[in-house]
């Protein structure tokens, strides 16, 4: 453990009105001191409001993170409730705003330190260090499949349980009887001896004047009431109606509208134009000249892009305008081939001694593959709508990182950060493409020009072209198999490293392993894109796995199962994945199983796709999905996880492609970088593990597999190994058998 | 013009050529309909105009001169959502919604006029419709069970009224 240089703890207050309220807080020294916004006594430092009861008995769940389809603001609240044995059906959300007092201290620290590292989930021990880190760092991020693993976990369930122990406490002093007495349920406190009952609320006022810390006790799995069931989602309802506010949908007074032309080539500078150039167009406002790109006001978003269309808009040049996708994989290759006869690789892992290992091999497997960059789409385009006055700036925003808006946006506008509000809306998807700030940059640039507020909207080509990319990637493999057919030797190389660590890692027991990367920067945008690394390595990883078994002459599905002999959790979800796939029964003539293995934001998840090669196309049938994320707090929301994160790995595998030409992205809308619509949507059958291990993550999880899932699949059908994606460039001959 | 969507008119003052979606979202306030691509690929703007699905981001306001548009906004009664939507509901659909409406105005044109649509019946009238959450198997079970209890609504009413 580190230096603890402060200490947490558990915190009430009651607010104007009586509602009280349970927090977090942090202080440097002694406990005295006044109540200050809200919760923090003097010289506290509030951490979060997780929760407020209210006089009706209700219980306000502050919930520190975006809603994008996840589940998170039913989810959350949930384990709350539960720790606090509270109604379920009082329970009310609110998603906290976005203020670095909820810069998201719990998944900070989960980031930093890994959940195994996590000394113990009562409050008394969490360290002020990580807070100030987190703070420094500006997280009040969705993403990273974190928010039940690190939020849930640290945050929600401690404050419920904390409130209930505080809440007990008040009516054991009420009452005058032992704690041990008192049962609570649905937010109603009892003492069957003497027959009393209250709610909640009624001990508001004497818990609140407790002055000690809550010690609370969290439940233990077998204890759980909300945890663990599928209760509706509290999003679902005005998603059905029309009534859900997406940032999109914002309206405000006297409010107008944006369109922009950025330039196709990253980086390049736009030629200004004359304010004059917009003269005759009725309805046109103005010209707002960026440094790389060209907005454009006026009353409607159609007269907004009508304009901008008609604009003479033209680019610099710059350094970057001939480069294409080929030179970048052929970049990618010059580095990484210096970076071995330099011996200057990035070290990822190292195990035993790969060079002995080969000098004595006789059977040594190589393999290149590779994966073009990749564009999030999400259905709702970027936008956001901003107000600049002279002392503050409004966003109104679907964002997966407000408070990181904030800061993104105060510093353009150089303003103090608490001068930047940020509301946070509905996200039409994320998939970490919400948690870059350039479209509300870019809204603030515009709307400071005006007294009016300004709703910029992207355009679908605006969105596949102006994104932060998965990156197209290159990872080589050269392994070798002894004379039993395991794996004696692994040596994997790759470009980039970003999250999660344990992306290109394999679960494999394999003595001897290398596995390295190099950089190779290029003018392309990166960004996070669901599942982020893994996206790509479990692909590749699990690719290769299969060609090692195939090359082993071994059923590809025990091949994994004998290199799994130390990893039974591992085991565990692959068997159960092999057996409600039907492994090894006999399919029809052209039809293919493949299987895939892969752990990402602490869930692993096994996949068996099953398809059909049909003349020279290809149909996904059937996806068996089984995962083991510890444990499913929302069962029904997990299992609708898994399916989704399939669905947009099965989407990248077969279509996703963003190609690089003359220093632009070629794609540009639906018709060309396609997605997986309801006729090529396969069944999914999900399995959901129950362990006893932390909590993984849901929404990311799924999406690495289906892609080796897929192609090892393809593999068994037809003997066509597919080395890169996706899958539509490549042409199928069923029964080809073209093996090796 | 007059333009009549979900039984009330609205006076609206834009250049005729203006797609149908932005008129919908920016002169009539109605946001339910949403824009997703502008090229009529992924139906996230579809209404219906005189009852057919169309997709608004490519229908000039001149086309519904004279005619009914019927928005998400305008399938539920005073009192109670529609079926397609109380089963959206019941079977817990979306996820992030965005397409949402989109899926369920093509849901509602396709049980008008196909009482109990066959998988493939299903995959043709909905494939014009993306949804980047992956939600399709959800929407496909609700439109089957939406239309298990039309038809038995229908059942009970042609009774009632037999």
């Amino acid at each position: 453990m580190g230096k603890w240089t402060r200490r947490a703890f558990i915190t009430t207050g009651v607010l104007t009105g009586g509602a009280l309220v349970v927090g977090i807080a942090i202080r440097p020294g002694n406990r005295a001191g006044k109540v200050r916004d809200l919760i923090a006594g003097e010289g506290d430092t509030v951490l979060n409001i997780w929760l407020k009861v209210n006089t009706d008995n209700s219980i306000t769940v502050i919930v520190p993170h975006a809603e994008m389809g996840q589940g998170v603001h039913t989810t959350l609240p949930m384990m709350l409730a539960d720790e606090m044995d509270a109604d379920w059906k009082n329970i009310r959300m609110l998603e906290a705003p976005g203020n670095k007092e909820y810069a998201n201290y719990a998944m900070g620290k989960g980031f930093i330190m890994g959940p195994k590292d996590i000394p113990s989930m009562l409050i008394g021990t969490v360290d002020g260090f990580f807070l100030t880190a987190t703070k420094q760092i500006s997280l009040q991020m969705t993403g990273g499949s974190s928010s039940v693993r690190f939020t849930g976990m640290f945050a929600m369930r401690v404050a419920g349980a904390a409130a209930r122990a505080v809440l007990l406490e008040a009516a054991s002093e009420e009452w005058n009887v032992s704690t041990e007495e008192l049962m609570v349920k649905n937010s109603i406190i009892s003492h069957p001896p003497s027959n009393r009952t209250a709610p909640f609320a009624s001990f508001v006022d004497k818990a609140a004047s407790l002055s000690q810390p809550a010690k609370p006790r969290l439940k233990t799995s077998e204890e759980f009431t909300i945890m663990g069931t599928s209760p509706p989602r509290f999003d679902i309802p005005s998603k059905v109606d029309g009534t859900a506010n997406f940032g999109i949908d914002v309206s405000l007074p006297n409010m107008k509208y944006a369109a922009i032309k950025a330039s196709p080539v990253f980086g390049a500078k736009v030629k200004p134009l004359e304010a004059s150039a917009i003269r005759d167009m009725p309805g046109v406002h103005k010209i707002v000249n960026l440094e790389g790109a060209i907005a454009v006001i006026a009353d409607g978003y159609w007269l907004a892009k009508k304009a901008i269309n008609e604009l003479p808009v033209e680019f610099n040049k710059s350094d970057h305008d001939a480069v294409g996708l080929n030179d970048i994989y052929d970049q990618y290759l010059r580095d990484m081939n210096t970076a071995i006869n330099e011996g200057n690789e990035e070290k990822d892992v190292k195990k035993g001694s790969i060079k002995d290992i080969f000098k004595e091999a006789t059977n040594v497997i190589e393999a290149e593959y590779r994966v073009p960059y990749l564009a999030h789409a999400t259905m709702e385009p970027m936008n956001c709508t901003a107000l600049v006055k002279e002392d503050g700036c409004e966003i109104w925003v679907g964002s997966q990182n407000p408070l990181g808006f904030a800061n993104s946006v105060a510093e353009v506008l150089d303003l103090d950060q608490e001068k930047v509000v940020v509301h946070n809306q509905y996200l039409g998807g994320g998939f970490g493409r919400r948690s870059v700030p350039d479209v509300a940059i870019q809204a603030a640039l515009i709307a400071k020009e005006v007294d009016y507020p300004v709703k910029l909207i992207w355009s679908r080509e605006d969105d596949i072209r102006q994104d932060h990319y998965r990156e197209a990637n290159i990872s080589r493999f050269k392994a070798s198999l002894n004379d039993s057919g395991q794996i004696s030797a692994w040596n994997n190389q790759f470009v980039f490293k970003h999250d999660p660590e344990e992306a290109p890692h394999i679960p494999y027991g394999v003595e001897n392993q290398f596995i390295h990367y190099t950089n190779s920067e290029t003018h392309v945008p990166w960004g996070y894109w669901r599942s982020v690394d893994s996206s790509m390595h479990a692909f590749f990883t699990e690719s290769f796995m299969d060609e090692l078994a195939f090359r082993a002459n071994k059923d590809p599905y025990q091949f994994r199962r004998e290199h799994l002999t130390n990893a039974p959790r591992f085991l565990k979800v692959l068997d159960l994945a092999a057996e409600k796939a039907n492994w090894g029964e006999a399919l029809p003539a052209n039809w293919g199983r493949g299987i895939s293995l892969h752990q990402s934001f602490g869930t692993i998840v096994a996949q068996v796709a099953e398809i059909e090669i049909v003349e020279d196309a290809l149909k996904v049938h059937r996806v068996v999905c089984v995962a083991d994320p510890g444990f499913a707090f929302h069962p029904d929301g997990f299992t609708a996880q898994m399916e989704s994160g399939i669905v947009f790995g099965l989407t990248a595998a077969l279509y996703g492609e963003i190609t690089i030409e003359n220093g632009a992205v070629k794609q540009s809308n639906f018709h060309d970088y396609q997605m997986v619509r309801m006729h090529e949507s396969p069944k999914i059958e999900t399995h959901i593990v129950t362990s006893d291990n932390w909590p993984g993550g849901a929404g990311e999880p799924s999406t690495p597999g289906i892609a080796p899932a897929l192609a090892n699949a393809i593999f068994n059908a037809s003997g066509i190994r597919i080395r890169e994606l996706p899958v539509k460039n490549h042409e199928f001959k069923a029964n080809t058998r073209i093996l090796g | 013009m007059i333009l009549k969507i979900n039984n009330q008119s609205f006076e609206v003052d834009v250049d005729v050529a203006t797609p149908l979606l932005w008129v919908i979202r920016e002169q009539a306030g109605l946001t339910g309909t949403k824009f997703g691509c502008g090229i009529g690929q992924c139906g996230a703007c579809t209404v219906q105009l005189d009852g057919v699905p169309i997709r608004s981001c490519l229908t000039p306001l001149q086309a519904a001169a004279d005619k009914e548009v019927i928005t998400i906004e305008g399938i539920a009664n005073d009192t109670e959502l529609h079926t397609i939507q109380r089963v959206w509901i019941e079977e817990q659909v979306p996820q992030c919604g965005y397409c949402q409406s989109g899926q369920i105005m093509s849901a509602h044109a396709l049980l008008a006029n196909n009482t109990s649509p066959t998988d493939k019946d299903i995959d043709e009238a909905m494939s014009g419709n993306i949804c980047r959450c992956g939600t399709y198997s959800r929407i496909k079970t609700g439109i089957k069970r939406a239309s298990e209890e039309l038809a038995a609504a229908s059942s009970i009413n042609t009774e009632n009224n037999g």
